[in-house]
């Protein structure tokens, strides 16, 4: 029995309920409850986008909104997940983690290599990204390449609400720090949801579509961009399954690979700049492994190799489109 | 809430009824009172100079070229990593810096492990994968050293709200440097931990040099603990070299902070007997500067000579203290000389707790 909600409070719900059942589960980050030590409503934005509102009237000093010091609360994050906690903290923006790399990329991530396998950190960093609102270069990157390329770090890109409850309640539950990255125009895009707690593992790409002649990899908001496109290459008689990957450290390769050795074919379609995209890691690994299954050159669709522009109409030009995709997959067949 | 105090000395402390029998101890020095029975005493020797003859030992080792990488040499800042972790259990935690083996040692990390990683051997604290600016014993309540100037600010206040929500009374010390005190990481955490009254001591050990560059070419006021007004917090300075000083100062903030009564920056002014690492000419310091502090400002002959003066401790106490530390030593760097490497497959284990 499921109904449909939406992608935002199907994460609400993940966290509500993570909260419930395990205590050492607290929440941070700027205004994630809103209105603090303001004369004003409290619980006033329940995050910037209203992912998290509701949280503070349920569990309170559980939920702590922090001064604009990403260093500082990103870090705090870390030290109590060293010392026993389950915090979930929330990074405004994707963009604004160049504000605390260390404290994830030197601290989190390495203390358990380091200290010889002593550490357990299981921090939640949650994150909005990508492009689609207008919100221009600083508030509109992509960056899960940046932080899969870092060992000891996970990351997870979910594309649907289904996924995005399962995989957070996942990520408060797994010992590792992780990413947890949200598309922001996915936030309202509705789905099935149980109501009951769930948990998808990582490493575990879904086939969203099954198809004969091309493979599509396609990542968060891509996934449905690329549904679009194969939706119209069906009509031509052209069937083309569509992977998506849903986390992306741990990557599930294997099903790519196996999907690639069936059809012959690759599209990888990521809302990433294309230089180090993960475009590029997937498209090399698999030229690597299984060239003699590739029937023509694998094909990446990316945005181009600028910042996000402001302009409705270029930042629409920016991001990889339904026509782009079907383009290229017309080019390879 | 807004706790502005002008920059003070150690605070008097209450003095408290002696409801042991006579026998226990106490040092009096200058106007301030300091409860060490004598079996306090001897320990806070004993880790002074387990850190001076450890750090004495890797220098000589270094120099043999068998230690991998970079070592950053605690000798000569011993009072304040004793002074401050004989109040601390391992409830409590620390974090620390790229001159972290005196903050370790004074944090109860076995020795023997220290020296075994620091030669990078599989044995070591980390597994021969971490080294010496990544020592750490979580259960000990030692979050590492760290190879990142300020890292340490943001992890003890995360510590620090653990043990609020936990309720385990415990506290955390960020130790930071001169240099560190510059860092954005330091000056958001002061913010952070005095906004949300966590129980966090932030140790400034000034010992005058950032790297090669003088504290007066960094830090604009005469102390970096006449910031600590501007945070809401008290601000405390006190001669680093003086065990007593840094124990009563040390003793003070912990205590403020277990009560509740939030952070305390608490500079300790020392200095640093070799240079920032191993192979440092230290040229940028003035021409018999170094010889001039071991001679002065050593703290393990500060202590010795008022704790003997005061008659609290005997000569032949110290000394066979000194000679159990030296086989400690020489047992540590023995076994680290003798163990094994980590093997190929070390080289992938450990980075998730999944796989």
């Amino acid at each position: 029995m499921s109904r449909k909600i939406s992608f935002k409070d199907a994460i609400n719900e993940a966290l509500s309920q993570e909260m419930e059942r395990d205590n050492s589960v607290i929440v941070m980050g700027l205004d994630n409850a809103g209105g603090r030590g303001t004369e004003g409503k409290q619980d006033a934005w329940g995050g910037v986008l209203g992912v998290t509102k509701g949280l503070y009237g349920k569990y309170g000093e559980r939920v702590m909104d922090t001064p604009i010091s990403e260093s500082a609360y990103i870090g705090s994050a870390v030290g109590a997940a060293a010392c026993g906690m389950r915090p979930v903290v929330e990074m405004m923006f994707a963009d604004f983690f160049g504000v605390c790399f260390d404290q994830f990329m030197n601290q989190a991530a390495k203390f358990r290599y380091m200290f010889g396998g002593k550490a357990v950190t299981p921090v939640v960093m949650r994150t909005c990204y990508g492009g689609g609102f207008r919100a221009a270069a600083q508030h509109s990157q992509v960056l899960y390449n940046v932080f899969a390329h870092i060992p000891g770090l996970k990351v997870v890109v979910p594309s649907t609400p289904y996924d995005a409850k399962g995989l957070l309640i996942q990520c408060i539950r797994d010992n590792d720090p992780v990413i947890f990255m949200e598309h922001k125009v996915l936030y309202a895009m509705k789905g099935e949801v149980p109501e009951e707690s769930y948990a998808i593992p990582f490493g575990q790409a879904n086939v969203v579509r099954e198809g004969k002649d091309v493979t599509i990899v396609a990542i968060g908001w891509m996934v449905h961009k690329a549904l679009a496109a194969a939706a119209t290459l069906a009509k031509a008689g052209i069937e083309a399954e569509v992977i998506d990957p849903r986390t992306v450290s741990p990557i599930d390769y294997d099903t790519i690979m196996k999907s690639v050795q069936k059809t012959g074919r690759l599209v990888v379609v990521d809302e990433c700049t294309p230089r180090c995209s993960m475009a590029s890691d997937i498209s090399a690994k698999v030229a690597q492994d299984i060239f003699p299954s590739l029937k023509a050159p694998i094909q990446m669709v990316t945005a181009p190799h600028t910042p996000s522009p402001f302009n409705g109409a270029l930042e629409d030009l920016y991001i990889p489109s339904p026509a782009k995709i079907e383009a290229a997959v017309r080019s390879i067949l | 809430m807004g706790l502005h105090r002008d920059r003070v000395t150690v605070k008097r402390t209450e003095e408290k009824p002696n409801e042991s029998n006579e026998s226990s101890t106490r040092y009096q020095g200058g106007n301030e009172m300091s409860e060490l029975k004598k079996e306090d005493l001897l320990k806070a020797y004993r880790i002074m100079k387990e850190i001076r003859e450890f750090e004495e030992r890797v220098h000589v080792e270094f120099a043999t070229g068998k230690i991998p990488g970079f070592v950053h040499l605690y000798a000569g800042e011993e009072a304040v990593a004793t002074g401050v972790c004989l109040h601390l259990s391992d409830e409590d935690r620390i974090s620390s810096t790229h001159r972290g083996h005196g903050h370790c040692i004074a944090k109860g990390v076995d020795i023997i492990g220290m020296m075994a990683e620091i030669f990078g051997k599989s044995t070591g604290t980390g597994g021969g994968k971490g080294g010496s600016m990544h020592i750490a014993d979580l259960d000990k309540g030692m979050l590492g050293a760290n190879g990142i100037v300020g890292a340490g600010g943001p992890l003890i206040c995360g510590a620090a709200l653990a043990a609020k929500f936990k309720g385990t009374n415990g506290v955390g010390v960020v130790f930071f440097g001169d240099g560190a005190s510059n860092q954005g990481t330091i000056l958001e955490s002061m913010n952070l931990a005095n906004m949300w009254n966590l129980p966090v001591i932030f140790l400034a050990e000034n010992n005058g040099y950032a790297e090669s560059t003088g504290v007066k070419y960094n830090v604009p006021t005469p102390n970096i603990a006449d910031r600590a007004a501007g945070f809401g917090m008290p601000g405390v300075t006190v001669d680093g070299n003086d065990l007593f000083a840094v124990y009563e100062a040390a003793g003070e903030a912990i205590r403020r902070a277990r009560e509740g009564g939030g952070p305390t920056l608490l500079e300790c002014k020392t200095n640093r007997f070799y240079g920032h690492f191993e192979g440092d000419a230290m040229t940028y310091k003035a021409p018999g500067e170094v010889k001039r502090q071991r001679e002065e400002c050593d703290c393990l002959k500060i202590f010795t000579a008022k704790a003997t003066a005061a008659g609290l401790v005997t000569a032949a106490e110290l000394e066979a203290i000194d000679k159990e530390v030296a086989a400690l030593i020489d047992e540590a760097v023995a076994k680290a000389l003798a163990a094994p490497n980590p093997t190929e497959a070390d080289l992938l284990t450990n980075v998730y707790v999944s796989y």
